[in-house]
């Protein structure tokens, strides 16, 4: 019997079981399954849900799938689609940690030795990211100065000034200042 | 019991917040969990290579395995540590699932609404400067005990800028390389 909500499940179980890297390696994978594959929704509609999902706060990939989801079948259909894409993770990493504990990754030999060449190759994958960004975001040497100053904020540890959450509502607040000065200017002009 | 609580607000904080994608977010994790004592900054390296190796984002992934090792930490059975693991990764969903759920019924056409995009351009920034605080937080003699290890460094940030390696081939290579080099 086809059960809309169990293929939800299925198909978002398979998304999320095979792909490495979060919501956005997901994105060309959802839609191949999603719009080509299932015709469960237009392609047109698939980019304005992206661009929504894309917008919220939190996990890229629960945000997706939850959007599809609801497209399809309103709030069941969102949990269906979210379950299946969390439900992959969730398992695969609890055996790890069941097995890979703390205490063996520091006191096993080999695992030691593995973990101790891993560790200086995960601070080159997050800093590449971060010379990438800046070059697509436009950062200039003016524009440079914000996110220096927020690293070394955040880095000093500092009471109130050294929580990300800060620079995120900040970031939230510019945008919408920025937003509502362009238009009031836009509107003084027309007078 | 308090420590599972902690662990859940600490969660809903992260994925709350939690703007810009996944590396993002690492700021975020280890403000909460390394500052908090939970784990060492050197676990913390460890998670995010294993999220790395592993299907999922990273987000969950650190949710399940933070809220597993912190409550084994705590000297607790494998329940209550399964718990643990089950709670932190439903905190840190909840706020993706209830916003998108419920603004998505309020908003039909958002792609359209300047204000949303005036607000994520003003993001980068402040999500850069989010990455390179990690990036800071996590140059410590324990994640570089040697010059060997600033050399993996270099090769791994050579390969991932400008031979596009992925990010599962560059920690497999440096595993490989510290097991041979390490021996």
């Amino acid at each position: 019997m086809n059960n809309i909500y169990l293929q939800l499940f299925i198909t978002f179980f398979k998304i999320g079981l095979f792909t490495f890297g979060g919501g956005w390696a997901m994105i060309s994978i959802i839609q191949r399954e999603i719009v080509e594959r299932h015709h469960w929704i237009s392609q047109e509609d698939f980019i304005d849900l992206l661009a929504v999902a894309q917008s919220m706060p939190g996990i890229l990939a629960v945000n997706i799938s939850t959007v599809i989801g609801d497209r399809l079948r309103g709030l069941r259909g969102s949990m269906a689609a979210a379950l299946g894409t969390i439900l992959p993770s969730f398992c695969i990493i609890l055996a790890i940690a069941i097995f890979l504990t703390p205490d063996v990754i520091k006191n096993n030999a080999i695992v030691a030795r593995v973990f101790k060449g891993i560790r200086p190759a995960v601070v080159a994958l997050i800093i590449a990211p971060v010379i990438t960004t800046a070059r697509t975001a436009g950062i200039t040497w003016r524009t440079v100065i914000i996110p220096i100053a927020v690293a070394l904020l955040i880095y000093s540890k500092l009471p109130v000034v050294s929580n990300p959450i800060l620079y995120i509502v900040l970031g939230a607040m510019g945008g919408y200042i920025y937003f509502t000065h362009r238009s009031l200017n836009k509107e003084g002009g027309k007078a | 019991m308090n420590i599972y609580l902690k662990l859940m607000w600490a969660y809903f904080k992260i994925g709350l917040f939690g703007f810009g994608g996944g590396y993002a977010m690492l700021s975020l994790i280890q403000n909460e969990v390394v500052d908090s004592g939970w784990i060492t900054s050197q676990m913390f390296t460890d998670i995010v290579a294993i999220s790395q190796m592993t299907p999922g984002p990273i987000g969950i992934n650190s949710a399940t395995y933070i809220g597993y090792s912190v409550i084994q930490a705590m000297g607790y059975g494998q329940a209550a540590c399964i718990a643990g693991s089950m709670l932190a990764t439903t905190a840190v969903v909840l706020p993706s699932f209830l916003i998108t759920y419920w603004i998505c019924r309020l908003y039909v056409k958002l792609r359209q609404n300047p204000v949303f995009s005036a607000v994520l351009n003003s993001f980068k920034p402040m999500v850069i400067g989010l990455l390179a605080a990690a990036t800071i937080v996590l140059v410590t003699p324990s994640t570089f005990p040697d010059y060997i290890s600033w050399i993996i460094f270099a090769a791994a940030f050579a390969i991932t800028m400008w031979a596009k390696a992925s990010p599962i081939l560059t920690i497999v290579l440096a595993g490989i390389a510290g097991y041979l080099i390490y021996a």
